[in-house]
């Protein structure tokens, strides 16, 4: 029988990893440097991948296509950064982007003007967002479960409001959000840009993200110190269903219409991977959003890069699966210290 | 406690069919039931034992459609289904070890590997074949249509057996081996687990194996059931099996739960499905808002089940 208890290489380990430089201690240098290697290998394998010319007024190229494909992704994946942080998880994003695309078509073609049909949308997505914090929060159920009675339902609900068919519209003003641009950069962009900065206005610059890292690390000794614990619980996933509802308006304006069988699909599961990659740990207590966005871009310059790289599209699945596996090896504690050991070990 | 809970509301679903439409209550909607569903609560089995550690397995349904994939491409070259059966059970078997393996030696969470196993092991699907491939040989035919007739018109049919052969396997394995009380104890609480000896790596490894054999095993079900292997074939399969586990009474926070219950659990929603068809009216999103809605009253009942035990266990 054998009894593993906390060796004595630790602190030896911990004194190595001293000597190492910084660089290494700087929490976004591993995805940095793993979004680095791909768009490395894209210069290789397309000579055109790094240049940007100006269209008719507006920015192309294979970066700002990254960045246009990316973005409703990085939405959805901030507001899961921030449920991670507080260790909860939603797993009802993608239900709520078809949700949230529902309610939009049907109000636009009930006549609302759009501003109103933005709002109502957005409201409606802070209820499901409210719905996974009740549950959560005062109903104590294990956040994963929690969110998948929503996420599982969900998708039955925007198909009720959709009356089971694909319903399309036309909106200029939603078309303009999503499609559009603001002077040469694509709207779209511009939108994540802004969530960004509120979530990390929110996150570095209010007591709310200091909060929600505590309530993350401890719930139950952050409700000692005097946290309402259960309220951040609940904020952090009403920010998380208003981002989905976020998502779900542009990427129901990009192909005008409500698809309740595919808007948003696995969405949770890129978003939950972007804010992993980005060195996030789903045991909560830290919020990374610069991080987030890094994953976002890893996921989304894979695959951008495998489109361009001319690998038949049957590849896309395999390519990406595998450099995810790379991502996680090269973040996971042990493997990192077995290679941080083996590189500097022999420094003085 | 949570068991009988889940039986109850599986005979009242079943009880309101049978009076509400006819014919409801016979064995040949029984049998069928137990056979549409066979390939699910197989994989919702492994997927029990998976969430009984602790961990979860988000890779079954793209492995239930390698298996059939890879049956159906090896259907083509001549192999005997039997035989492509047996190696892709093995090969499902070790993919789940390895899984186990990296998830306790590297510290990462399962929830993120197995997401990454799923996207791999639907990336091969692509790459064996974009298109449906039909499994033709006689033995898939003789094996879908042997079955054992019951009284009042039903039938038992082979992949039913198949299934309830896994699910007695399955009870063995988990309340009457080591092995099984290894995982009850790393499910409750893992560092008790390790201080009382419990090989926490050969078990976490032998878990996943578990999870990826049944996973297999459901994907060969699949094949024999639909004769055909798709790429796109049983795509979000990992949730309709846990969802099946947490109908069964399992908690997902691990240590809890009975195996029995997951065969309830896959029933309950079958049995909505085949409601929902028999009524005709409704249409198929209706199932989802119903698992939806009876997921959420389950898991309720349960937290307010643990709550008071929780607080009569506190020493006053």
């Amino acid at each position: 029988m054998k009894i593993e208890l906390p060796t004595s290489a630790a602190p030896a380990l911990a004194r190595r990893s001293a000597v190492a430089p910084k660089i290494f201690e700087w929490r976004a240098f591993w995805p940095l440097l793993a979004l680095g290697l791909i768009l490395l290998v894209d210069a290789f394998i397309s000579p055109g991948f790094f240049s940007i010319r100006l269209v008719e007024g507006r920015l192309y190229g294979s970066l700002i296509d990254i960045l246009y494909r990316g973005a409703p992704t990085a939405v959805v994946a901030l507001g899961m950064a921030v449920v991670i942080g507080a260790r909860g998880i939603d797993l009802s994003v993608g239900a709520v982007i078809a949700i949230a695309g529902a309610v939009m078509t049907e109000l636009i073609h009930g006549g609302m003007s759009a501003p109103a049909v933005l709002l109502a949308t957005l409201f409606v997505s802070l209820i499901c967002g409210l719905w996974n914090g009740v549950l959560v929060a005062f109903l104590d159920i294990q956040p994963i479960i929690a969110t998948l009675i929503l996420m599982v339902a969900g998708r039955g609900v925007a198909q009720m409001i959709d009356a089971g068919t694909i319903v399309t519209f036309r909106s200029e003003f939603f078309s303009a959000i999503s499609t559009g641009r603001l002077g040469p950069i694509p709207s779209r962009i511009v939108v994540a840009a802004a969530v960004y900065a509120l979530t990390w206005a929110a996150m570095r610059r209010t007591a709310l993200g200091l909060f929600v890292e505590s309530v993350g690390a401890n719930a139950e000794a952050s409700r000692l110190t005097g946290i309402d614990s259960k309220f951040v619980t609940v904020a952090t996933y009403l920010i998380s269903g208003v981002a989905a509802g976020i998502a779900g308006i542009l990427i129901t304006s990009d192909i005008r219409g409500s698809d309740a069988n595919n808007a948003g699909l696995w969405m949770e599961l890129d978003a939950i991977l972007a804010v992993v990659l980005g060195g996030g740990s789903l045991n909560g207590g830290r919020v990374y959003i610069f991080n987030t966005l890094i994953g976002v871009l890893i996921i989304q310059s894979l695959t951008t890069s495998i489109l361009v790289s001319g690998l038949p599209p049957e590849y896309n699945l395999i390519v990406k699966a595998i450099v995810v596996f790379f991502c996680l090896l090269l973040q996971a504690r042990p493997v990192r210290q077995a290679v941080g050991g083996m590189m500097w070990a022999k420094r003085p | 406690m949570p068991l009988a809970a889940t039986i109850v509301v599986f005979l009242a679903i079943y009880a309101f069919g049978a009076v509400a439409y006819n014919n409801f209550l016979s064995t040949l909607v029984f049998g069928d039931l137990l056979t549409d569903n066979a390939f699910v609560i197989i994989a919702a089995i492994g997927a029990t034992f998976v969430i009984l550690s602790g961990g979860i397995d988000l890779s079954v349904g793209s492995m239930i459609g390698f298996v059939s994939v890879a049956m159906a491409a090896l259907d083509a070259h001549g192999w005997h289904p039997l035989l492509s059966g047996l190696l892709m059970v093995s090969f499902g078997a070790m993919f789940g070890g390895v899984m186990g393996a990296l998830i306790d030696a590297c510290d990462i969470q399962p929830f993120i590997l197995t997401l990454a196993a799923m996207f791999l092991l639907r990336g091969l699907c692509f790459v064996i074949t974009l298109d449906s491939l039909p499994i033709n040989h006689p033995f898939v035919a003789a094996f879908s249509d042997w079955r054992i007739p019951l009284p009042g018109g039903g039938r038992l049919s082979a992949s039913a057996l198949v299934m309830l052969a896994s699910l007695a396997a399955a009870i063995a394995l988990a309340h009457f081996t080591r092995f099984g009380a290894n995982v009850y104890a790393i499910g409750g609480d893992r560092n008790s687990a390790r201080l009382m000896g419990a090989p926490i790596r050969r078990t976490m490894v032998q878990v996943y194996a578990l999870g990826g054999f049944y996973g297999a095993l459901a994907g060969v079900a699949y094949a024999f059931y639909t004769g055909s292997g798709y790429p796109l074939a049983a795509v979000g399969v990992e949730l309709d099996a846990i969802a099946a586990v947490v109908l069964g009474g399992t908690l997902l926070t691990g240590g809890v739960g009975y195996v029995a219950g997951t065969l309830f659990g896959g029933l309950i929603q079958g049995t909505i499905q085949t409601l929902i068809t028999f009524d005709g009216r409704l249409t198929s999103w209706w199932t989802k808002i119903v698992i939806g809605a009876l997921l959420f009253f389950f898991i309720t009942a349960q937290r307010s089940i643990t709550r008071s035990t929780a607080l009569m266990r506190r020493p006053a």
